[in-house]
């Protein structure tokens, strides 16, 4: 078996005053893995995310151990954790709106991490940056590159985002709700896109959501997480069948709930 | 809506455009020697003095040239020492969160509290009244203001997504400041400054007022209003001329603040990036 591109181990996140907000965490996951991180807002995913970034808010301490690509992060110098972000993992938000800095074009924050890691310069940056508009599928790519974040829509800022996520080449994806402030219909493109994407690529994924359907979408295996601990993982598959705990059972009933709604919705229309 | 700013803009660059000019032609040309008392005491306007002479007989139109110089230079020189040494500490107060942070903070909010031109005074007094003195005094006092702003300003911009995303690519700090967090908080640093430019101004007539700004043959406003003021009634223009040019650059530049605002705010800009 090859070495995990992740493995978190023992991961507590604790506030300044004490209170834990992630407790004993562990999981593990496999270069060109993806695993699905659920749980309700609060339940420490996001913190989750930025501990495995090096990136949690000073004032919060973090024990246990988290190894990416061989790189021990927690208690790393910022030197060490600049060489690692970007190389190993890249991140998407959830907010499009503040995603993207605001007085800059486009094209020129995709450039920013490719001239960095791939040392690109001039045409041949321009055409990288054209040729990763593309990647996400945007229309015009010539003219998105030019615009400043507010002149294109939300959809298209968060593909933006995923440009520039997959313009350092990482081996983790980090995904942290990424379709959750998009509507149903640019939400599902946008599934599609990261699950085509990261396919072709091998990259391994963590995808962070709240709402199962979408993590089942895209992910293997899923870890549901409550109060800051996990609750219960496996296969989405087995997880979606025959959830073991209360709590999961909850979030799938919730889930199918939804959708018998949909699906009495059009019965009466016919 | 976009007209109305540019106007704001347009009419305020014009006030203190006029001042600005004064100040670059009394460069190269005076229409008398600053120290020529030919002209007899306190003659009223015309005869071959625009506004008439003062108490020593002094040309006024001449003294008002100079005077726009001392304020453009306390204005400017103001400025830039709260710009320089507020930004700095306000980055520093930012980034170094913990207890040099609350400490600053609690210097910088005893700073604010005093009045301006009382800590100008403070320092003019313990020092020399000279122009230069004048200068770093109300520029130190403003400092503390434009310190407290920026540290505002760049903890609100690092805890955008965009910040967060720049450091998961490997950015390294000092780029992410270059390229991100300044241009990100120049706007609104931008008006502030030149919101203090007219504090500044008058800050510095009120120093020279009360005779702790530029010394006597140097002619500022502030201290041709006071020495105006005993004689007022029999001859306005001295101290009515002054005091015009005065609300005239401190409105100017106000107004061009107000203006900048709008011309600076991204979303407006529109224009540029469409084609």
């Amino acid at each position: 078996m090859t070495e995990p591109l992740l493995t978190v181990d023992g991961l507590t996140v604790r506030t300044g005053t004490g209170r834990e907000l992630v407790s004993g965490l562990a999981f593990e996951i496999a270069p060109g893995e993806r695993l699905g991180l659920i749980g309700e807002s609060g339940s420490g995913k996001s913190l989750t995310t930025l501990a495995v970034l090096g990136l949690l808010p000073a004032g919060m301490t973090v024990t246990g151990s988290v190894r990416l690509d061989g790189t021990q992060i927690v208690g790393a110098s910022e030197k060490t954790l600049v060489g690692v972000r970007g190389r190993s993992a890249a991140v998407v938000f959830q907010e499009p709106l503040t995603a993207l800095d605001p007085l800059m074009r486009v094209g020129k924050q995709i450039a920013e991490p490719l001239r960095r890691r791939r040392d690109l310069k001039g045409t041949a940056l321009k055409a990288a940056v054209v040729d990763l508009l593309e990647q996400v599928r945007l229309p015009e790519p010539d003219r998105i590159a030019r615009a400043f974040p507010h002149e294109i829509s939300g959809g298209q800022r968060q593909r933006v985002a995923l440009a520039m996520a997959l313009a350092c080449d990482p081996a983790l994806l980090v995904a942290d709700e990424p379709t959750t402030a998009l509507d149903v219909t640019v939400q599902a493109e946008m599934l599609d896109l990261i699950d085509g994407l990261v396919r072709d690529r091998g990259m391994a994924v963590l995808f962070v959501s709240h709402d199962l359907a979408v993590v089942a979408k895209v992910t293997d295996r899923v870890l549901v997480m409550k109060d800051g601990r996990a609750v219960e993982s496996g296969a989405v598959t087995d997880v979606v069948r025959a959830p073991r705990e209360a709590y999961t059972r909850a979030l799938v009933d919730s889930a199918r709930q939804l959708e018998a709604a949909l699906d009495l919705d059009l019965g009466d229309a016919r | 809506m976009k007209r109305r700013s540019s106007l704001t803009l347009w009419t305020g660059a014009v006030f203190a455009g006029l001042v600005v000019l004064l100040a670059l032609v009394s460069l190269f040309w005076l229409p008398y020697d600053s120290d020529d008392t030919s002209g007899g005491r306190l003659t009223g306007p015309g005869g071959g003095h625009l506004l008439g002479t003062d108490k020593l007989g002094r040309d006024l139109f001449t003294q008002l040239m100079t005077g726009s110089r001392i304020a453009l230079q306390a204005g400017l020189g103001s400025v830039a020492v709260a710009a320089l040494l507020g930004v700095t500490l306000g980055l520093l107060a930012a980034f170094a969160q913990g207890w040099f942070d609350d400490t600053l903070s609690a210097l910088l909010d005893i700073l604010i509290a005093f009045p301006t031109l009382l800590l100008a005074m403070l320092i003019v007094a313990a020092r020399s009244a000279t122009l230069g003195s004048a200068i770093l005094a109300i520029g130190l006092a403003q400092s503390a203001v434009v310190a407290r702003l920026t540290r505002i300003l760049v903890k609100r911009v690092l805890a955008q997504d965009y910040i967060t995303a720049s450091r998961t690519s490997g950015t390294t700090w000092p780029r992410i400041v270059a390229g991100h967090v300044l241009p990100n908080m120049w706007p609104t640093l931008a008006v502030n400054l030149a919101l203090q430019f007219g504090l500044a101004v008058l800050a510095e007539a009120g120093l020279s007022y009360l005779g702790l700004g530029a010394p006597p043959p140097n002619a500022s406003w502030g201290r041709m209003l006071q020495e105006a003021q005993a004689t007022f009634t029999t001859a306005p223009a001295g101290a009515l001329a002054p005091g015009v040019l005065l609300v005239l650059l401190v409105i100017g530049v106000n107004l061009v603040a107000d203006g900048l605002r709008d011309v600076l705010d991204p979303t407006a800009r529109k224009d540029r990036a469409a084609a």
